[in-house]
């Protein structure tokens, strides 16, 4: 079905996608989050009068635009780049995929873009009310937007409602809720938005830590932290638990990736969790070259068991049971599932060159095969198996997968403690004499930006090779181009997104080092 | 979901909406031609200001709309998507390297502290407003004299030359769509400066070279309408799919579809009526003629591309693999289900209407210039 793809072209397209969504992933947080601690702040300003709060409204709105701007332009590459560089993959999923891409597009892109021009130039144009209405439109929005794209990302990592045609060679959607309302996505878009709301509780809490050590915008600075840390609260703590869902699904759908995230080799009844682990470079097993030994792992014992599936004794598969197989558990061994993939694809050949030959007797006895349920659950299912020649390939990178969820959870732990120390020292009027909360509170900011980056490592360097789980591989995804085409743009995002970057991060410093405008003269 | 309607009516549906999409882009271009004029018409670095804040105030929704057509494009006929972003890969970056440069100009043009300074970000805006029309015209050029790429049984593409698409600008009648729309967004542009400025010098100039845009404009589309009409087209066999060439085949089609040729009339006479009301009654009002004349004149031409049995993105290497809205469609589900979507459109166009209203309810001038607190 698929033609021999050069391995380099695979790895750049792979390491282009992933440069241009990190690159989205440090801007889209920020949004995601202080768009509703403005119209937070408005809210109050407008139920008051009180025109500090204009002045906050107005100050965390200016760093919102300059950092709105270059997300929107890192997006846009994103949307292209599953065509340009995936351009299998966007046939045989287009009927799937590109539904929640158009309806974002229609229902929140034009829902934010038409309020952003509002929320900035209309504060003398539009009356308070519908200033403040257009303020919380952008923040639904910008959250409406995360929403279909991640219902997309959980389509791949879960493909439910969908059935491949063999006519067209591709999967169909044949259910457009199970689609939307799939577990995976549903738990994907809330634990995303909640960690874009934590990295942006930080952020402004970090800003404002940075005023009271200079004594400057006293009271903006107090006023910010406090919505900060109470909407930082109750964002970590749905973050957590969403997360625990999340990572619930794992189990349920992704074994593989769960397995790597644990570092589990083996499986078993009650297994601990790895709180964590240093890994060595000497194999586990002498036949998996991938698996390599812990120097060191602190372990809870039954815990793994118990947050994957809420029992201590629950069974947990390592990386070994999901490639071996494991009868009793109803593990098919990857070499059976390799057998029906390559099963179904044969008979899609079959299928394909009956119908140009013009023999219909057999064309409409293969399509009658190929389209039965049974066929469906136990080929069609494995289809993407039906490539992979060496199981060892089914193995992701197990220490970038297993450092980055662990860093990633004990960083998320430590922001509610930041939230919580925060708002106990506000309201007990000790906060700006404790400087070294202050300053930890400062460096926090790049803390939660590296949290949320590793949130997606996990998520997507944990499921490789599968592009869309278990029935297509980024080898087979790929656009048939030149590898030196894409090390070209590769390089030229680099570079333009990394200049980009620079000139965000020396306006935004300049920005909160001139702080908020005074309101002088101006009508509100 | 809509049981009653058939697949060949939702196929025909959903590229009814990627010819509006495709329309309305065009039309909001105007800030791509502003862009490119912004050293002709703003001689000083106010009128400059006010030049970017005006079209600064609309750069959204002309990014958010190329956003839709392209997530739309994709769910509707997403062969397409696979089929033209994957082969065609230069010419769709080199678009998209330059709206990644326009998204943060405006913003951080005149921010403090900026490193690559004021003019780069202008450079940026210009480089923007040059190339994106005439690309993305010179691209959709490609729709009516065809594109270098086959397709394997199982619909995967391989592009047959190694420019990635770029070859499409060694066609004239490619490249006489990419002037004919960079000359439109200029026209356009001119005409919004003159509804939306309120500055006399800007007005004079904007007058003088919106006469000479229009010359510019009219004879690349005069060029590519006549080309149009004579050449031969790609049109497909509705029972069996088969692909020939028809002679006059887009003349046949506007003839046989008068609806859409009263459509394509209208819209053209639009486009005129605007240009002459601004250039010789009074002036500021006739953006709104051009605009709906442009959208009605793109929204024709995109059905002349794709109805009546026409290849819509043909591949003039081999005729076979040519895309039609039959065979590169998504399935008839996924159509049903993004129809019921689509109810919201005339909402979306309302909302965006009262809120463009409500910013543009007074003309820039330089005292605003002055006072806004939020300045790009």
């Amino acid at each position: 079905m698929f033609e021999s793809i050069d391995l380099s072209l695979v790895d750049w397209s792979r390491a282009q996608f992933a440069l241009t969504a990190m690159y989205h992933w440090l801007f889209v947080p920020l949004t995601l989050g202080t768009t509703f601690m403005i119209a937070m702040m408005e809210t109050i300003y407008v139920k008051t009068g009180n025109p500090e709060w204009k002045k906050m409204t107005k100050f965390w709105m200016t760093l919102f635009g300059i950092n709105f701007a270059i997300g929107v332009s890192t997006g846009i590459i994103l949307e292209f780049e599953f065509g340009t560089n995936w351009s299998n993959y966007s046939w045989f999923v287009g009927d799937i995929f590109g539904a929640p891409l158009a309806i974002e597009g229609i229902m929140a892109f034009f829902l934010e873009s038409t309020f952003i021009a509002v929320m900035f130039f209309g504060w003398n144009k539009v009356s308070p009310k519908f200033h403040l209405l257009s303020s919380w439109l952008v923040a639904i929005g910008a959250n409406l937007s995360a929403l279909w794209i991640l219902v997309a990302n959980g389509w791949m990592q879960s493909p439910v409602g969908t059935q491949f045609n063999p006519d067209t060679a591709r999967n169909e959607m044949t259910s457009f809720w199970e689609v939307l309302f799939s577990p995976v996505a549903v738990n994907k878009f809330l634990h995303t938005i909640t960690s874009g709301f934590v990295l942006s509780a930080i952020f402004v809490i970090g800003v404002s830590a940075w005023f009271l050590l200079k004594k400057r915008h006293v009271v903006l600075a107090r006023k910010s932290i406090l919505i900060a840390a109470i909407f930082g609260i109750v964002s970590s703590v749905a973050l957590i638990v969403t997360g625990d869902g999340s990572a619930k699904q794992v189990y349920k759908v992704q074994p593989m990736k769960f397995a790597a995230m644990e570092g589990l080799y083996e499986g078993g009844n009650g297994i601990a969790l790895k709180a964590f682990g240093i890994l060595s470079t000497s194999k586990a097993d002498p036949e998996y070259d991938k698996l390599k030994d812990f120097v060191f792992k602190f372990e809870i014992p039954k815990m793994l068991s118990i947050l994957a599936a809420n029992d201590p004794n629950a069974y947990v598969p390592g990386v070994k049971d999901l490639l071996e197989g494991n009868p009793e558990k109803g593990i098919l061994p990857v070499a059976e599932k390799v057998e029906r993939g390559k099963l179904a694809l044969e008979k899609l050949t079959q299928f394909k060159e009956a119908k140009k030959s013009g023999d219909v007797d057999k064309a409409t006895e293969l399509r009658a095969l190929l389209i039965s349920d049974d066929f469906q659950a136990n080929n069609f299912k494995y289809l993407g198996y039906g490539h992979v020649k060496d199981v060892s390939f089914l193995i992701p990178n197990i220490a970038l997968t297993f450092y980055s969820f662990h860093i990633m959870v004990i960083l998320g732990a430590f922001f509610l403690l930041l939230f919580v120390l925060a708002f106990w020292l506000l309201i007990k009027g000790k906060l700006e004499k404790q400087r070294w909360f202050l300053w930890i509170a400062l460096f926090t900011i790049p803390l939660a930006y590296l949290a949320s980056e590793l949130g997606w490592v996990v998520a997507e360097v944990g499921r490789q090779p599968w592009i869309i789980q278990d029935l297509m591989t980024t080898h087979t995804a790929v656009s048939n181009i030149s590898a030196s085409s894409v090390k070209i743009t590769f390089f030229l995002f680099a570079l333009i997104f990394t200049s980009l970057l620079i000139a965000e991060i020396g306006i935004m410093l300049k920005q909160i080092k001139i702080g908020p405008k005074e309101e002088g003269g101006q009508k509100s | 979901m809509i049981a009653a309607i058939s697949y060949s009516f939702l196929q025909e549906y959903w590229w009814a909406i990627i010819s509006l999409l495709g329309a309305l882009l065009v039309f909001l271009m105007f800030v791509q031609g502003g862009q490119s004029l912004l050293y002709t018409i703003g001689k000083t670095e106010i009128q400059r200001t006010m030049i970017v804040n005006t079209l600064g105030r609309k750069w959204e929704f002309t990014f958010t709309t190329l956003v839709t057509f392209g997530g739309a494009f994709f769910a509707s006929f997403p062969l397409f998507y696979a089929t033209s972003f994957g082969g065609a890969y230069w010419v769709w970056f080199a678009i998209l390297f330059t709206f990644i440069l326009q998204a943060v100009s405006y913003e951080f043009r005149t921010k403090p502290a900026n490193f690559l300074g004021t003019k780069t970000f202008e450079v940026f805006l210009i480089l923007n407003g040059f190339l994106a029309s005439i690309l993305i015209g010179t691209a959709v050029g490609t729709f009516f004299s065809g594109a270098q790429f086959s397709l394997n049984d199982y619909n995967q593409v391989t592009w047959q030359t190694s420019f990635g698409g770029l070859e499409a600008v060694l066609t004239f009648h490619n490249v006489a769509l990419g002037l004919t729309v960079f000359g439109l967004s200029r026209v356009l542009a001119l005409q919004y400066f003159l509804n939306t400025i309120d500055d006399a010098e800007i007005e004079a100039r904007s007058k003088k070279h919106l006469l000479y845009n229009t010359i510019f404009f009219l004879v690349f589309f005069l060029s590519f309408a006549v080309i149009l009409l004579v050449k031969d087209g790609f049109a497909y066999n509705a029972e069996t799919g088969v692909v020939s060439m028809e002679s006059f085949k887009y003349l046949h089609n506007l003839l046989q579809m008068p609806l859409v040729l009263i459509v394509f009339l209208a819209g053209v006479v639009g486009v005129l009526w605007g240009i002459f009301s601004d250039l010789f009654k009074k002036a500021g009002k006739g953006i709104w003629f051009t605009g709906a004349g442009t959208v009605l004149t793109v929204f024709a031409l995109f059905l002349v591309a794709g109805y009546n049995n026409t290849c819509y993105y043909p591949s003039a290497f081999d005729l076979q693999s040519s895309l039609t809205i039959r065979n590169s469609s998504s399935s008839e589900f996924t159509l049903n289900a993004m129809s019921i979507v689509s109810l919201m459109v005339p909402f979306v166009i309302a909302y965006i209407w009262y809120a463009w209203k409500s910013i543009n309810n007074k003309k820039i001038d330089k005292e605003e210039m002055e006072s806004e607190s939020h300045k790009y």
